[in-house]
């Protein structure tokens, strides 16, 4: 196997802590705890999580809007922080970012074209005829009528405000794009669009994609592969299709079955309650352990390390009792579908 | 900059104030050139002559020197003292909170702690304390007047550039390779310049008035040069017999200051934009009903325990009519689920709320239709009685509870309330009950939680609480907003089937707003979808997820990417729905539909049923079960 | 509530301790030499030089500053020369007239300023609305020493309703009611401006506070509306005004220097005003210093009334 364009080692962060006047000292909240990650050039790698569980802090963590306090993120072999002290427009021409909310990632007082013009400047050192030739490119690319250049933010809707956003991603000739939620801020038939724009625009630029969602049927759709992250630690990844053939995470299991699917089977809640643990008082051990039927004594002792699951090497899962064998909500979907044909 | 005009010209008392501004500063401007006497010569023998004196419009002062002209020179001379002080104050002020509020951290802890140090004297006590250094003065009052205003600008300007230096916009500069200086200067000024703007044009009047107290106290403008403060301090002295000479100076800074004022709120006003949507005005306790004609009663209807026809609900916004709920019609009956699907802006949840006028009023009216709850026409109720159905008979349950859960009060303070609105009994009970209440919905701990704060509870929590002060009466319809949507999908999951469970034990019915059909087929028994204000199609949900009439019904279900089905590629829909203020004749969805043909185009096309219990709003419905048919 | 208290408090200090530097420095920059101001021109170098060892005067600054801090911390603010007696006791004499005054005001202020802004908004363009935008415009834009001479020269001098100067009458007065009597006019102009500038941020606050989610959530629940108004949106409308009513309590203080002036009121700012123009620099740092302690501790007090009623703000 060739080597992965982008490996991340060991990633940490966290926020606060430190020493007060007066009181206790802040203990820090980890929001990234020791994640590693390889993304293939050419894949597209799917994380999904829900709400904190450090997914959106992973993102800003790569791109370089925040610095890590542990670890290393090799791209293409080379390491980002020390390539950010020699050129701190670096990581700007290798990774670019999709934010979620289309419009408030545009300047609300700038028109499209010094929008768009900004990473064509600065990062590829354009001017004159050949900006302006880039410019109209990039408009082409992400399927907006020239004239829209000359526009203001606030005169397009969320599915184009987002096209803007990605023709913005894509000035900066990147090699890897990450996608902070691109579709969750737009209604069901504009996110459709977008995620075809998505895979176009991936085989036409040669992209790797990391796609970050908290909705398991968007990231099924574009990823190859996909990680499960809970609490700041990633606790499952597999190649997509096996991950929602047989997955062996509890959590991931969870998930699958508490979302609904248009006619599909009645989903299953949980019974208790669903409480993400106190970031400030992390539980010992898994800290899936207090919502998992399935947790044993030992769960609630040592953290459980990423391990591969089978022969073929590309399943790994963070669980001392991963569950084998297909997920069965999946098996009454197949059920379904032969009953129809 | 013509637009900025026309906004504040329409403001008829900013158009005033700019006027008497314009003209007291042209007055000023030309006043070398008026025929007036020098402001500074005396003549002891023409001394306190009365107004309307020969030679002496205004009369003259205690040393015979002539007030017009003493007025105007000293009205140049306050107002440029006023602005030149603004705009010092302004500048030093609003690079300080620029700096601060965008590089934050301990850059921006020093600076604030600053200025903090500066707020912590009142404030005149400052002037005060840099005159007595300085020495009286002019310059001096000039000065001590911009410093003590420097903090009151870096405040406000911080405040603003947090909220902008957070916005994702300023980080994707950072990622377009913008360095700080660049953010600062092309980001984050052209966004702060309006607030500087309004900030400046609301203190203009205050500095004039503040220096004009210095010169009074005769602090500031030194005799022989008099500003408008110095004389009426002058006049104070022979107040009781020649009142005029402290008057008139008086009057003078009143109607500049009143006039600085006026044009400083039309500014204000003008440059925000939310006063343009009307969304300052204050939302009336109920919507605006102005019904045309009533539909007449439909016997059909009549078992069902809600009946809307023909709704339609307006936001009239300026010269604009946004017809968000189009002629909407749908029947609820006892203990059914009835989802109302669509996306963001084709009035589903306009429709919920213009069930018992909770539509903010203004913008919104309610223009046509009936809504009958057992047979009463709700839109024909008096406010009281309407009242008295709100959270009785028919409960809501709201989107993100964060928002709606009152913050102050404790949760069980909230059901409580809930409780005693509706029915009379004492607070112990009523409180015993709220526990109950959320102990039913399955929060551990209630009788711990009822007294925690909305804020100390998480997400899931919260909406159980909602759900919980919904239930208080025990209602018999629970109309519920996207109640699932800002959660996440595990606990989603538990509220959703919450809600099942407490439909199958109270046996209430419930109406169930969301955009997601994977929602919608875990709730629902029927579904209607809605498209630009209208119901495109409602049948039980099986049949129309299975078996789609309307082309768009059709092709939103295949837009939605399937769990466990990666293979079937989610099929964008082209385009954009129609703006609610033009609104196109025939289907609203024609220019979308690749069924669409010239008679989609015309006259109004009627739901229509084409099942027993289903019915479509389309003049050529899909008859055939087209699951596997994804059109490009 | 009670750690905030306490954290709050133990915040204050560095605040206090920032104002005396400050208060310090204004006074060091003066120009000119003190020895040379005390001694008068005539005086020799050696005497000049014996004075300025004695006030220690060529102490480095920071030095100069921690003996002026002892001092201060034992009550001692200097003599002023002009009245020859201590400073400490004719500000504390002077600021007791002033808080009166001011005290007064700022309650006068703040009811009809939260009442007017109530009416205002719950009549949103009606013509309660209208009136008051109107007074309210006035009152924000009337000078206040002018509107305090209009009202001596009508209820004092043309009516006899009101005394035109002082806080008690020269012969027989200093009772309650001769004071209270003496208070009408002064407190009344001191409170206009503020309780315009409140008026108008109660409003704006209400309106703010009307159009979001929980009022909205409460009126489902088929509450009156006067308890939607009065209990739901005004509860939040009063933690952001609390802050406001700090700021205007400077401001009332402030504005209190012009008013005494007027109206001969023996407070504070009439004494500043006085201290600068005859330069009895000691008495001018010793009243600012007094003031602006009271004021810090004013607002300390806003700030927990504010973390009372709301439990959301941390420290």
């Amino acid at each position: 196997m060739s080597k992965p364009l982008l490996e991340i080692r060991g990633l940490t962060r966290t926020f606060g802590g430190g020493r007060r006047w007066f009181g206790h000292d802040i203990p820090g909240v980890h929001a990234i705890q020791g994640i590693d990650l390889d993304v293939a050039q050419g894949e597209t790698l799917g994380i999904v999580g829900e709400s904190g569980c450090g997914k959106s802090s992973l993102a800003r963590l790569l791109v370089g809007l925040d610095t890590p306090t542990a670890g290393q993120i090799l791209f293409a072999g080379e390491d980002l922080q020390a390539l950010r002290k020699k050129d701190r427009y670096a990581l700007s021409r290798r990774l670019q970012y999709v934010f979620q909310d289309p419009l408030s990632s545009l300047n609300p007082r700038k028109r499209i074209r010094d929008i768009l013009a900004a990473p064509l400047r600065h990062l590829r050192g354009l001017e004159g005829t050949a900006l302006d030739r880039r410019l109209s490119e990039l408009m082409e690319v992400v399927n907006l009528r020239p004239e829209f250049i000359s526009r203001y933010p606030h005169e397009f809707s969320g599915g184009q405000a987002q096209r803007i956003g990605i023709a913005r991603a894509l000035a900066a000739e990147p090699k890897l794009l990450v996608l902070d939620e691109p579709v969750s801020a737009l209604d069901v038939s504009i996110q459709a669009q977008v995620l075809k724009l998505l895979r176009r625009l991936k085989d036409e630029f040669d992209l790797t994609y990391l796609f970050i969602s908290h909705d398991l049927s968007v990231v099924e759709a574009i990823s190859d592969r996909i990680a499960v992250m809970y609490f700041g630690r990633i606790i499952e990844q597999a190649p997509s299709r096996r991950l929602f053939h047989s997955p062996a995470h509890p959590y991931t299991r969870l998930l699958l079955d508490s979302a609904p699917v248009p006619g599909g089977p009645p989903i299953r809640a949980e019974s208790g309650e669903s409480e993400l643990p106190d970031p400030l008082a992390p539980p010992p051990g898994c800290s899936f352990a207090p919502r998992c039927p399935k947790a044993e004594p030992d769960c609630r002792q040592a953290v459980p390390l990423l391990d591969t699951l089978g022969q073929r090497g590309d399943h790994r899962v963070a669980c001392h009792h991963p569950i084998e064998g297909p997920w069965r909500r999946l098996d009454t979907q197949e059920v379904n579908e032969t009953a129809n044909e | 900059m013509t637009n900025f005009i026309r906004l504040i010209a329409r403001n008829r008392l900013a158009a005033f104030g700019g006027i008497m501004l314009v003209l007291l500063v042209l007055l000023c401007l030309i006043t070398p050139w008026l025929p007036l006497d020098d402001p500074n010569i005396t003549s002891p023998e023409n001394r306190l002559k009365p107004p309307l004196s020969a030679g002496h419009l205004l009369g003259t002062d205690a040393l015979g020197r002539d007030i017009l002209s003493r007025l105007l020179w000293g009205t140049r001379v306050s107002l440029a003292v006023g602005i030149a002080a603004s705009l010092v104050a302004a500048f030093f002020g609003s690079l300080i909170g620029i700096v601060a509020g965008y590089f934050g951290g301990r850059t921006d802890n020093t600076m604030m702690r600053g200025i903090d140090m500066l707020m912590a004297f009142p404030y005149i006590l400052l002037a005060l304390a840099i005159v007595a250094v300085l020495g009286p003065g002019l310059m001096n009052a000039l000065y001590a007047i911009a410093i003590v205003n420097i903090p009151f600008f870096a405040r406000n300007i911080r405040g603003v550039t947090v909220g902008i230096a957070h916005r994702e916009f300023i980080d994707a500069a950072r990622l377009s390779g913008k360095g700080h200086i660049r953010i600062l200067a092309s980001e984050i000024l052209p966004n702060v310049l309006p607030v500087i703007v309004i900030t400046m044009s609301t203190t203009v009047g205050w500095m004039i008035l503040e220096t004009a107290g210095l010169s009074f106290l005769g602090l500031g403008a030194q005799p022989p040069q008099a500003d408008l403060g110095s004389m009426l301090g002058e006049g104070r002295r022979m107040m009781l017999n020649a009142p005029h000479v402290a008057v008139l100076p008086g009057l003078v800074i009143f109607l500049l200051v009143m006039s600085i004022n006026l044009l400083g709120d039309g500014i204000r006003d003008a440059l925000d934009p939310r006063l343009k949507s009307g969304a300052l005005s204050r939302p009336a306790p109920f919507t605006h009903i102005r019904r045309r004609q009533v539909p007449p009663e439909n016997g059909s209807a009549a078992n069902a325990l809600l009946d809307v026809q023909d709704l339609h609900t307006h936001f009239e916004v300026g010269r604009r009519t946004h017809r968000a709920v189009n002629g909407v019609s749908f029947t609820i009956r006892h203990n059914e689920c009835l989802g109302l699907v669509g996306e963001s802006g084709s009035g589903k949840s306009v429709t919920a709320l213009s069930l018992l006028g909770l539509v903010a009023s203004p913008p919104g009216v309610i223009t046509e239709g009936r809504i009958a709850l057992e047979g009463r026409d709700l839109l024909d109720l008096p406010h009281r009685s309407i009242r008295r159905i709100r959270g009785r008979n028919v409960a809501y349950v709201f989107q993100d509870p964060l928002s709606t859960l009152h913050p102050l009060f404790r949760v069980g303070h909230q059901l409580i309330e809930a409780i005693q609105q509706h029915q009379a009994i004492p607070r112990q009970e009523a409180r015993e009950l709220a526990v109950s209440l959320l102990d039913q919905v399955r929060i551990p701990n209630a009788e711990r939680r009822a007294d925690q704060y909305p804020h100390e509870l998480s997400g899931g929590m919260r909406q159980r609480v909602g759900i919980a002060m919904a239930l208080a009466n025990n209602p018999q319809l629970i109309v519920a907003d996207e109640p699932t949507t800002a959660l996440d999908v595990t606990v989603q999951a538990q509220i959703l089937a919450l809600i099942q469970n407490l439909r199958e034990t109270k046996g209430t019915s419930v109406l169930f707003i969301t955009h997601d059909f994977g929602v919608v087929s875990q709730v629902c028994d029927r579904v209607a979808v809605m498209y630009a204000g209208r119901i495109v199609e409602i049948g039980p949900t099986a049949d129309i997820l299975d078996d789609p009439r309307h082309p768009y019904t059709q092709r939103l279900i295949d837009c939605v990417p399937r769990l466990g089905e990666p293979n079937n590629e989610p099929a964008a829909i082209p385009g954009l729905p129609p703006a609610a203020d033009a609104l196109p004749e025939g289907c609203a969805f024609a220019d979308r539909c690749d069924l669409a043909e010239d008679a989609c185009l015309r006259g109004d096309i009627a739901l229509r049923a084409t099942d027993s219990d289903r019915q479509v709003r389309c003049i050529k419905p899909l008859g055939l079960p087209t699951r596997q048919g994804v059109m490009q | 509530m009670i750690r905030y208290t306490l954290r709050r408090l133990l915040m204050t200090f560095p605040v206090l301790l920032g104002l005396s530097v400050i208060v310090f420095l204004i006074m060091s920059l003066i120009p000119g030499d003190p020895a040379q101001a005390i001694l008068g021109s005539y005086a020799t170098p050696e005497n000049l030089e014996q004075l300025r060892a004695d006030l220690g005067l060529n102490l480095p600054l920071p030095q100069q500053y921690l003996v002026w801090l002892g001092n201060i911390l034992q009550g001692d603010l200097g003599r002023s020369y002009t009245l020859n007696r201590p400073v400490l006791d004719e500000v504390l004499e002077r600021f007791s007239a002033t808080l009166i005054l001011a005290g007064t005001s700022l309650v006068l202020c703040t009811i009809v300023g939260v009442t007017a802004g109530i009416v205002s908004a719950i009549r949103q363009y009606g013509w309660g609305d209208r009136i008051i935008t109107l007074l309210v415009l006035v009152g924000i834009s009337v000078p206040a020493f002018w509107l305090g001479m209009l009202m001596i020269m009508y209820f004092s001098v043309g009516l006899r309703w009101f005394p035109a100067s002082g806080m008690t009458a020269a012969y027989g007065g200093g009772g309650i009611l001769d004071v209270l009597h003496h208070l009408v006019l002064p407190a009344i102009a001191l409170a206009v401006v503020a309780a315009g500038v409140i008026a108008r941020l109660t409003r704006s606050n209400m309106l703010e506070v009307l159009r979001q989610d929980y009022i909205r959530t409460a009126r489902a629940k088929g509450l009156g509306e006067h308890r939607v108004v009065l209990r739901h949106a005004f509860k939040v409308a009063l933690v952001n005004l609390i802050p406001v009513i700090g700021v205007q309590a400077g401001f009332v203080i402030g504005g209190a220097v012009y008013i005494e002036t007027v109206f001969q009121w023996p407070g504070i700012g009439r004494m500043l005003v006085n201290a600068i123009s005859t330069r009895d620099l000691l008495l001018v740092q010793g009243g600012v210093l007094v003031v602006a302690a009271a004021y810090v501790l004013f607002n300390l007090m806003a700030d927990l009334f504010q973390h009372w009623l709301d439990p959301r703000i941390q420290a």
